[in-house]
Protein backbone atom coordinates (compact mmCIF):
# COMPACT_ATOMS: atom_id res chain seq x y z
CA UNK A 1 0.00 0.00 0.00
CA UNK A 2 1.46 3.84 -1.01
CA UNK A 3 1.12 6.29 1.69
CA UNK A 4 -2.19 7.50 3.08
CA UNK A 5 -2.32 10.98 4.40
CA UNK A 6 -6.04 11.95 6.64
CA UNK A 7 -5.37 16.01 7.75
CA UNK A 8 -6.84 16.93 11.14
CA UNK A 9 -7.14 19.69 12.65
CA UNK A 10 -6.64 20.56 16.67
CA UNK A 11 -7.08 23.87 17.61
CA UNK A 12 -4.43 25.16 15.31
CA UNK A 13 -2.15 22.29 14.77
CA UNK A 14 -2.63 20.28 11.82
CA UNK A 15 -2.73 16.87 12.66
CA UNK A 16 -1.51 14.47 9.83
CA UNK A 17 -1.78 10.59 10.31
CA UNK A 18 0.07 9.47 7.48
CA UNK A 19 -0.11 5.39 6.92
CA UNK A 20 1.52 2.97 4.49
CA UNK A 21 4.87 3.21 2.81
CA UNK A 22 7.04 6.56 2.23
CA UNK A 23 9.43 5.12 -0.44
CA UNK A 24 11.14 6.57 -3.20
CA UNK A 25 8.05 8.02 -5.77
CA UNK A 26 4.92 8.16 -5.23
CA UNK A 27 5.22 8.01 -1.23
CA UNK A 28 7.55 10.56 -1.11
CA UNK A 29 6.14 13.38 -3.10
CA UNK A 30 2.48 12.88 -1.28
CA UNK A 31 3.80 13.61 1.42
CA UNK A 32 5.98 16.59 0.16
CA UNK A 33 3.29 18.12 -1.93
CA UNK A 34 0.97 18.11 1.14
CA UNK A 35 3.70 19.79 3.29
CA UNK A 36 4.36 22.39 0.98
CA UNK A 37 0.32 22.85 0.79
CA UNK A 38 -0.35 23.51 4.07
CA UNK A 39 2.69 26.02 4.54
CA UNK A 40 1.69 27.65 1.57
CA UNK A 41 -1.43 27.83 3.15
CA UNK A 42 -0.09 29.80 6.19
CA UNK A 43 0.07 26.44 8.34
CA UNK A 44 2.67 27.05 11.05
CA UNK A 45 2.22 23.74 13.57
CA UNK A 46 2.67 20.60 12.07
CA UNK A 47 2.60 17.26 13.73
CA UNK A 48 2.88 14.07 12.03
CA UNK A 49 1.28 10.66 13.30
CA UNK A 50 3.94 7.86 11.87
CA UNK A 51 2.14 5.39 14.30
CA UNK A 52 0.55 3.58 10.74
CA UNK A 53 3.63 3.85 8.90
CA UNK A 54 4.87 0.15 7.77
CA UNK A 55 7.85 1.05 5.75
CA UNK A 56 9.97 3.70 5.35
CA UNK A 57 13.54 3.54 2.91
CA UNK A 58 16.22 6.27 2.69
CA UNK A 59 13.85 8.45 0.38
CA UNK A 60 11.18 8.71 2.93
CA UNK A 61 13.54 9.86 5.71
CA UNK A 62 14.99 12.44 2.98
CA UNK A 63 11.22 13.75 3.00
CA UNK A 64 11.02 14.03 6.53
CA UNK A 65 13.70 16.22 6.43
CA UNK A 66 12.77 18.32 3.92
CA UNK A 67 9.58 18.64 5.37
CA UNK A 68 11.26 19.65 8.43
CA UNK A 69 13.06 22.27 6.63
CA UNK A 70 10.24 23.74 4.51
CA UNK A 71 7.87 24.14 7.76
CA UNK A 72 10.74 25.82 9.37
CA UNK A 73 12.15 28.16 6.86
CA UNK A 74 8.30 29.15 6.34
CA UNK A 75 8.41 30.36 10.14
CA UNK A 76 6.54 27.19 11.72
CA UNK A 77 7.39 24.19 13.65
CA UNK A 78 7.01 20.14 12.00
CA UNK A 79 6.99 17.37 15.15
CA UNK A 80 6.53 13.93 14.85
CA UNK A 81 3.99 11.68 16.42
CA UNK A 82 4.11 7.46 17.25
CA UNK A 83 7.09 6.41 16.03
CA UNK A 84 7.24 3.03 15.01
CA UNK A 85 10.41 1.17 16.10
CA UNK A 86 11.71 1.15 13.08
CA UNK A 87 11.61 4.39 12.00
CA UNK A 88 12.65 5.02 15.36
CA UNK A 89 15.91 2.96 14.94
CA UNK A 90 16.51 4.69 11.33
CA UNK A 91 16.18 8.27 12.74
CA UNK A 92 18.80 7.17 15.67
CA UNK A 93 21.10 5.61 13.32
CA UNK A 94 21.17 8.40 10.74
CA UNK A 95 21.22 10.36 13.84
CA UNK A 96 18.27 12.74 13.25
CA UNK A 97 16.50 11.26 15.98
CA UNK A 98 18.02 15.02 17.84
CA UNK A 99 16.35 17.08 15.11
CA UNK A 100 12.83 15.97 15.57
CA UNK A 101 10.85 16.75 18.14
CA UNK A 102 9.34 13.36 18.54
CA UNK A 103 6.06 12.62 21.13
CA UNK A 104 4.81 9.51 21.98
CA UNK A 105 0.81 11.13 23.28
CA UNK A 106 -0.82 13.30 20.74
CA UNK A 107 -2.34 14.82 23.66
CA UNK A 108 0.93 16.07 24.79
CA UNK A 109 2.48 16.81 21.31
CA UNK A 110 -0.44 19.08 20.58
CA UNK A 111 0.19 20.98 24.09
CA UNK A 112 3.92 21.26 23.19
CA UNK A 113 3.59 23.53 20.30
CA UNK A 114 4.24 27.40 21.68
CA UNK B 1 12.95 -11.78 2.78
CA UNK B 2 11.51 -14.77 2.32
CA UNK B 3 15.43 -16.68 1.53
CA UNK B 4 16.42 -15.16 4.86
CA UNK B 5 13.51 -15.93 6.85
CA UNK B 6 14.27 -19.32 5.02
CA UNK B 7 18.32 -18.80 6.31
CA UNK B 8 17.15 -18.59 9.63
CA UNK B 9 17.57 -14.79 10.47
CA UNK B 10 15.39 -13.06 13.28
CA UNK B 11 12.58 -10.59 12.48
CA UNK B 12 14.79 -7.85 12.52
CA UNK B 13 17.52 -9.09 10.54
CA UNK B 14 15.17 -10.07 7.66
CA UNK B 15 14.06 -5.90 7.74
CA UNK B 16 17.49 -4.92 7.49
CA UNK B 17 18.84 -7.67 4.80
CA UNK B 18 15.67 -6.92 3.00
CA UNK B 19 16.09 -2.90 3.45
CA UNK B 20 19.53 -3.09 2.29
CA UNK B 21 18.64 -5.29 -0.41
CA UNK B 22 15.75 -2.28 -1.41
CA UNK B 23 18.52 0.51 -1.01
CA UNK B 24 20.77 -1.40 -3.47
CA UNK B 25 18.12 -2.33 -5.84
CA UNK B 26 17.00 1.50 -5.84
CA UNK B 27 20.57 2.89 -6.51
CA UNK B 28 21.26 0.10 -9.29
CA UNK B 29 18.29 1.47 -10.79
CA UNK B 30 18.67 5.12 -10.48
CA UNK B 31 21.83 5.63 -10.09
CA UNK B 32 23.59 2.51 -11.98
CA UNK B 33 21.34 2.62 -14.89
CA UNK B 34 19.45 6.12 -14.44
CA UNK B 35 16.32 4.67 -15.22
CA UNK B 36 17.03 3.59 -18.51
CA UNK B 37 14.88 0.74 -19.48
CA UNK B 38 16.88 -0.42 -21.53
CA UNK B 39 19.32 -1.66 -18.72
CA UNK B 40 19.33 -4.67 -16.72
CA UNK B 41 20.12 -5.06 -13.26
CA UNK B 42 20.73 -8.44 -12.07
CA UNK B 43 20.58 -9.82 -8.62
CA UNK B 44 21.35 -12.96 -7.24
CA UNK B 45 21.35 -14.63 -3.47
CA UNK B 46 23.05 -17.28 -1.94
CA UNK B 47 24.45 -19.07 1.19
CA UNK B 48 26.00 -21.51 3.25
CA UNK B 49 26.73 -21.98 6.77
CA UNK B 50 28.65 -18.74 7.37
CA UNK B 51 27.62 -16.08 5.28
CA UNK B 52 24.23 -14.96 3.51
CA UNK B 53 25.37 -13.14 0.21
CA UNK B 54 23.24 -10.80 -2.26
CA UNK B 55 24.72 -10.03 -5.20
CA UNK B 56 23.09 -6.79 -7.71
CA UNK B 57 24.95 -5.45 -10.70
CA UNK B 58 23.66 -3.04 -12.53
CA UNK B 59 24.52 -1.67 -16.39
CA UNK B 60 25.09 1.95 -15.85
CA UNK B 61 28.73 3.80 -15.59
CA UNK B 62 28.82 3.57 -12.28
CA UNK B 63 30.33 6.11 -9.86
CA UNK B 64 32.70 6.29 -6.66
CA UNK B 65 31.36 4.69 -3.17
CA UNK B 66 34.45 5.91 -1.79
CA UNK B 67 33.26 9.87 -2.32
CA UNK B 68 30.21 9.46 -0.70
CA UNK B 69 29.90 11.52 2.76
CA UNK B 70 28.91 10.66 6.03
CA UNK B 71 24.92 11.77 6.36
CA UNK B 72 25.74 12.11 10.18
CA UNK B 73 27.93 14.48 9.97
CA UNK B 74 26.31 17.98 10.83
CA UNK B 75 26.90 19.67 7.91
CA UNK B 76 25.07 16.91 5.97
CA UNK B 77 22.48 15.76 8.61
CA UNK B 78 19.57 18.49 6.84
CA UNK B 79 20.64 16.90 3.62
CA UNK B 80 17.51 15.84 2.11
CA UNK B 81 19.27 12.59 0.58
CA UNK B 82 22.70 10.47 0.68
CA UNK B 83 21.44 7.95 3.27
CA UNK B 84 21.23 5.13 1.62
CA UNK B 85 24.22 3.36 0.79
CA UNK B 86 24.70 4.50 4.61
CA UNK B 87 21.79 2.15 5.40
CA UNK B 88 22.89 -0.58 3.48
CA UNK B 89 26.45 -0.50 5.21
CA UNK B 90 25.07 -0.28 8.52
CA UNK B 91 22.67 -3.29 7.98
CA UNK B 92 24.86 -5.61 6.69
CA UNK B 93 28.37 -7.43 7.95
CA UNK B 94 30.20 -6.77 4.46
CA UNK B 95 29.79 -4.09 1.54
CA UNK B 96 31.80 -4.65 -1.94
CA UNK B 97 32.21 -2.82 -5.12
CA UNK B 98 33.45 -4.27 -7.84
CA UNK B 99 33.40 -2.49 -11.47
CA UNK B 100 32.57 -4.54 -14.46
CA UNK B 101 33.82 -4.98 -17.48
CA UNK B 102 32.60 -3.47 -20.29
CA UNK B 103 30.12 -1.27 -18.13
CA UNK B 104 28.00 -1.48 -14.50
CA UNK B 105 28.81 -1.94 -10.99
CA UNK B 106 28.06 -5.36 -8.99
CA UNK B 107 27.37 -4.37 -5.14
CA UNK B 108 28.09 -7.77 -2.92
CA UNK B 109 26.21 -7.45 0.71
CA UNK B 110 26.61 -10.11 3.05
CA UNK B 111 25.08 -11.42 6.46
CA UNK B 112 27.21 -13.09 8.70
CA UNK B 113 24.88 -16.27 9.51
CA UNK B 114 23.13 -16.64 13.02
CA UNK B 115 24.48 -19.96 15.10
CA UNK B 116 21.80 -21.99 16.27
Amino acid sequence: MSVKLNIRQVGDVSLVDVAGRITLGEGSSTLRDSVREMVSKGQKKILLNLGEVSYIDSSGIGELVSAFTTVTNGGGQLKLLNLTKRVRDLLQITKLYTVFDVHDSEVSAIRSFS
Amino acid sequence: MGAAQRAGFDEDDVMKIGMAVRESMVNAVVHGNRYNANKKVRFSVANNRERFTVRIADEGDGFDYSCLPDPRLPENLMCTSGRGLFLVRSFMDEFQVRRLDPAGTEVTLVKYMVSK
